[in-house]
């Protein structure tokens, strides 16, 4: 029988525990439905004269389309429709076009060639599932098998056969620069060398399917005014809205989309494939279409947490301080992007995990492989690093001699310290979770550490940034023309150095539209930092004061503007740079009142991006979807349609 | 042949919300003739509750009770924009966007019942029974309800709210990393205590002992349903889940739940949990979601059991019999460390 | 396609509509009866989504041919309710917060109320028996056993 504590005693000055509402343990609003049967999930909606959708999928890994036969489907007994490429009018997107992320690089149905097993190719819409499924196994398709690739490292040989023709050396392509995200902070080499030990360790995790009760799934029907309505089991509605209207060229005006009641996500009902074929059908057709996977779809097309491998080196000092730590990285993103990149770059700024190490470098890489592109699952581009980190913890301790709390303890970063991303750590709170979970299993830790304290101790000489030796090794495209090293720093021919120096501006939320939105302080029900936050960039984080009816709202002054690009400090633009970063470092566009941030791209880069301008073209009503924003920071990333 | 017994620790911090910013959440709250307040979302409840919690949020933000206030979700139509239910970002965005309309909501419903007390609308406050009165003469107020219709009916006024939330987007650095990848953080410590059979190499889990710092738990018992679930979970990751068992090999796909494994009711394992709460200060009620964390840490810390257990250091997951197996027999038999 | 007429008793109620040969129970109560409570999760009889009772014993209705109900009495969670009141298994798994996505719940009660049809004082194991086949990948399964075993012992009370 499982139990639960609420320790109130812990941060209680931090919070007001008095609130009306919050807190208290309501019954969900949606449950009388979920018990009686009665919530309507989207395949809950009946319509009259519905019909089916089902692909043709791609039997091989990799392969060439010679030839599509439909000679003897199109004489099938309630065929209403062979859905082809040439149907979708804007056929290759990347999920993250609508964030600005990426290139195009994913058909909805393949046209040249397929790049994993289960790759839909075609779609047959009939009356029933059952003669849908009966079209689609007589079709009949022309294959040329290709060589493929399902190893990570094995993609990444200078030889290994090209997965993604958008991105032809098997990798994503970082800032326009790099095949991999860097992580640089300190200096590794030097710190491993001091160390007393060396601990090195390889982690795998798995592919993993989310496997929601619910499989994803789409029904599309024509609605009045010539709209098209959508009942979707999405995990993000105007992603999917947006990623449908792009895929189909149409106003998004056009789409009414319903959903909001979904059995189960997990991660697997973001990937927005489902609802543009089915709006596709239902257009074709002029009749209501549903688009569900199966189960065994769901298990082996609908795309999985991604496989990740690691390999992390720690330099370790008898006492059980970690003082330096790299990674190699590789997430296996599959044939297509969708969101391996952007869990990259969030799993780099996790790295080195919540411990206060002054040297960590890592180099990140996303592969494509010929397998089902990988997604979004439950921990996000953090729970295999975090396997991987944990293991390297208890593998430390052993070679220490340290019970693995007290190791944990003793690296755990608090409040106020400075982490390898180059933000000041705050409202930290590993120290107390080990302490309780210690004391509610038994486990004696050291007593110095049964004392420690998230609040006490960081900052002052742990808020520094220290000087940072940088590389420009495995740029976009080197490792066609010949194998180089894949660890951080290993293949540079020459390095570089930014010295140490202070952070740059955290991004902050944006203010409230305006002051009627804004919440009384005294209503927040937690403590509020009264002091401008652009005061604490280094040394420890100034405590907030306590929940106070008489804390003063932030005023316009006090108010933040998020720094446009993230940058490195101003010191590192001293003349003490390095020639490697010696040239002119050209101004970039600021928000108006932001602090100039200064950057620390080399000189040989293109200028930066120039703010989209607004405007321009006349208003058309009937223009389809295009893209998010223009993202501000340190790179273009191009999105849009590819021309081939 | 026999069974050793290993227990196993990691920890884990939590970034909360999408990673580098740039996605807005927005809220519409109007009230009714009566003085009861509607919620309109298109954020996603896809059972981690975002229904209950924004409800929770905006009866507490406006000042009325519960009973007063539904959230609606998932209408293009009708709800706002929203970027969708992952990165755990729906109690932290909408959460804020929910607070933000429900304030502006809340400032409305507090001037038309200045109007009808007659006094200064930053002289009142509710009581979160459906009551507005004057700060300190509690005996000077009016209800929601009555406030309401005056405002409708009478002075011309709504009582309705938007609200949008957003980290603006920043980017990474490409030499150095640098970024602000989120605001707020959660954290998880956990023991797992475990048994390891050396003849089938079945690894049973037998207790949990957990730490999960969530910022503040709003709901509790939803907490509660997300920690338990999410450490089965994270038990199932651990021991039993791969679409690609032989990875990188595709061979042996599961297609259905008889190849494609989890723990059982059968299987449930004592799991003891104490819950702390520190909240971060731009979090709603300093509120950091707790859905997605709660599985991670329970991963590593049941292979540093196993290796505690046997002496297999299990880094390829899931941890099968087969590997633990040929862990022992690699190592030449069974070496109990004994760490914990 | 031949379309074969089959009666049944539906939650109490007499039913009859015409289904197409091969259909399973699952389709002909969603599309042709229009009782939506039984899910789709599997189609292959491995989830427990779909799980309905036919004369009192828990069925996969999915892999239920619907010809083979006719003369049957079927009961699914649609129909638990008795009229405003609600069951008591109903009552539990709202109390004690049994479910989230809320997806696999009709047919955990349906595989709930069979055990306690049958069994009014079941063990931890018997009622972890029962919903064996039933999956559930949100609850980690405890607090459904939990609403079971207290919705019997209400069950018990009112007997008593």
């Amino acid at each position: 029988m499982s139990s639960i504590e609420f320790r109130k005693d812990l941060f209680a000055n931090e919070r007001d525990d008095n609130l009306n509402e919050v807190g208290k343990p309501t019954i969900r609003q949606d449950i009388l439905g979920h018990v009686t049967g009665s919530s309507k999930y989207y395949d809950d909606h009946l319509f009259d004269g519905l019909l089916h959708m089902r692909c043709v999928r791609s039997p091989h890994h990799h392969a060439r389309i010679r030839r599509i036969d439909t000679s003897a489907v199109e004489r099938m007994e309630g065929v209403v429709r062979i859905v082809r490429p040439s149907d979708i009018p804007r056929n290759l997107n990347t999920l993250l076009s609508l964030i600005n992320f990426g290139r195009d690089d994913e058909e909805l149905l393949a046209t040249k060639k397929v790049a994993y097993k289960g790759e839909p190719v075609l779609a047959i819409i009939a009356t029933s599932e059952r003669l849908a499924r009966d079209a689609v196994s007589a079709v009949r398709v022309d294959w040329e098998v290709l060589p493929h690739v399902l190893d990570v490292e094995e993609a990444l040989q200078p030889n290994a056969p090209v997965v993604n023709d958008e991105y032809p050396n098997n990798t994503f392509d970082y800032h326009e620069r790099y095949d991999h995200q860097k992580l640089r902070f300190g200096d590794v080499e030097t710190a491993f060398a001091n160390a007393d030990h060396i601990v090195e360790g390889e982690y795998q995790m798995s592919p993993i399917e989310q496997a929601p009760m619910e499989t994803c799934g789409a029904i599309a029907a024509p609605e009045t005014n010539d709209r098209i309505v959508c009942h979707t089991s999405t995990q993000a509605l105007f992603f999917s809205l947006g990623t449908t209207a792009k895929l189909l060229d149409m106003p998004s005006s056009r789409l009414h989309f319903v959903g909001g009641t979904v059995g189960g996500g997990f991660g697997g009902k973001v990937d927005s494939l489902v609802e543009p074929m089915a709006v596709l059908g239902a257009i074709l057709t002029g009749r209501p279409v549903k688009f569900m996977w199966d189960r065994a779809e769901e298990m082996q097309v609908g795309a999985p947490r991604g496989a990740e491998r690691w390999r992390i080196k720690d330099g370790v000092m008898s006492d059980g301080r970690i003082v330096a730590r790299s990674f190699t990285g590789f997430f296996d993103s599959g044939a297509y992007t969708r969101l391996s990149s952007y869990a990259i770059i969030k799993g780099t700024g996790h790295l080195p995990g919540p411990y206060s190490i002054p040297n960590v470098a890592a180099n990140v890489y996303c592969v494509y492989t010929n397998r089902t592109p990988a997604t979004a699952m439950r921990g996000f581009g953090i729970t295999g690093v975090d396997f991987s980190i944990e293991c390297q913890m208890d593998k430390v301790a052993e070679v220490v001699g340290m019970n693995p709390i007290d190791l944990r303890l003793l690296n755990a970063y608090r409040d106020g310290d400075m982490k390898a991303h180059r933000r000041v750590a705050k409202n930290t709170a590993l120290i107390e979770c080990c302490q309780v979970v210690a004391q509610k299993a038994g486990i004696a830790i050291r007593p110095d550490l049964a004392k420690a304290s998230s609040l006490i101790g960081g900052g002052g000489d742990r808020a520094v940034i220290p000087e940072t030796v940088t590389d420009q090794a495995s740029r976009i495209g080197d490792r066609r023309r010949g194998a180089i090293p894949t660890e951080p720093l290993a293949g540079a021919t020459s390095k570089g150095r930014i010295p140490a120096g202070t952070s740059g501006e955290p991004v902050v939320a944006a203010e409230p539209q305006r002051e009627d939105m804004r919440i009384d302080p005294a209503r927040v029900g937690h403590a509020v930092s009264t002091v401008p936050k652009s005061a604490s960039t280094s040394g420890p984080v100034t405590t907030p004061s306590v929940v106070s009816a008489s804390a003063t709202t932030p005023g316009p002054s006090g108010a933040v503007r998020p720094a446009p690009v993230p940058t490195v400090s101003p010191a590192s633009t001293t003349p003490a740079r390095p020639s490697a970063f010696a040239a002119p470092i050209p101004p970039r566009p600021t928000t108006p009142g932001s602090p100039a941030p200064a950057a620390a791209v080399p000189a040989d880069e293109t200028p930066p991006p120039s703010p989209s301008t607004p405007g321009g073209s006349p208003h058309d009503p009937g223009k389809p979807f295009q893209q998010g924003v223009r993202r501000p920071g340190v790179s273009r990333f191009l999105s849009g349609t590819r021309r081939r | 042949m026999a069974i050793h017994k290993g227990r196993g620790f990691a920890c884990i911090n939590y970034p909360i919300g999408m990673n580098l910013g740039g996605d807005p959440s927005q809220a519409l709250v109007h009230a009714t003739p009566d003085g009861k307040f509607m919620v309109t979302l298109s954020a996603i409840d896809l059972g981690q509750g975002m229904k209950s919690v924004t409800r929770q949020i905006a009866a507490e933000a406006i000042g009325v009770p519960i009973a007063d206030v539904y959230v609606d979700t998932a209408d293009s139509d009708t709800g706002a924009h929203d970027m969708g239910s992952f990165a755990s970002r729906g109690t932290h965005r909408v959460g804020n966007a929910v607070i933000r309309a429900s304030i502006e909501a809340r400032n409305q419903m507090l001037e038309a019942a200045a109007e009808e007390l007659e006094v200064d609308p930053a002289d009142l406050d509710t009581d979160g029974k459906g009551n507005i009165h004057v700060k300190g003469a509690p005996g000077r107020s009016i209800t929601v309800a009555e406030t309401a219709i005056a405002a409708q009916f009478k002075q011309g006024r709504t009582l309705s709210g938007r609200g949008i939330f957003l980290i603006p987007p920043s980017g990474a650095d490409p030499e150095t990393g640098e970024m602000t990848p989120v605001t707020c953080f959660a954290h998880a410590a956990l023991v797992v205590d475990l048994q390891v059979d050396d003849e089938t190499g079945e690894v049973t889990v037998n207790e949990i002992n957990s730490a999960y710092e969530v910022g503040r738990a709003l709901n509790p018992k939803m907490v509660e349903q997300q920690l338990i679930g999410g450490a089965w979970m994270g038990v199932s990751h651990a021991l039993y889940e791969t679409t690609e068992p032989y990875y990188p090999a595709r061979d042996h796909g599961p297609v259905d739940f008889n190849a494609y494994l989890m723990p059982g009711p059968g299987e449930i394992v004592p799991h003891n949990i104490a819950v702390l709460e520190r909240p971060a200060e731009d979090a709603p009620y300093g509120g950091k979601g707790p859905g997605e964390m709660c599985a991670n840490p329970v991963l590593p810390a049941i292979a540093n059991a196993v290796y505690d257990a046997v002496g297999v250091r299990c880094d390829t997951l899931p941890i099968t019999p087969e590997k633990v197996l040929r862990g022992i027999r690699a190592n030449g038999g069974v070496r109990r460390r004994g760490a914990l | 396609m031949t379309k074969t007429p089959v009666r049944f008793v539906l939650n109490g109620t007499d039913t009859g509509v015409f289904v197409d040969g091969g259909a399973n129970l699952l389709d002909v109560l969603r599309r042709s009866v229009g009782d939506l409570s039984p899910k789709y999760g599997c189609g292959q009889g491995t989830c427990g989504a779909c799980t309905v009772l036919v004369d009192g014993l828990p069925h996969l209705s999915c892999l239920v041919l619907a010809e083979a109900i006719d003369g049957r009495r079927i009961e699914t969670t649609g129909g638990l309710r008795q009229g405003a009141q609600l069951h008591p298994l109903q009552r539990h798994f709202m109390d004690g917060f049994a479910a989230q996505c809320g997806y696999c719940t009709p047919g955990m009660l349906m595989s709930a109320k069979a055990l306690l049809d049958r069994v009014p004082n079941p063990s931890r194991d018997e009622v972890i028996e029962a919903i064996s086949g039933n999956l559930c990948r949100c609850t980690g399964y405890e607090p459904i056993v939990d609403a079971i075993l207290s919705a019997a012992a209400e069950l018990r009370g009112r007997v008593a």
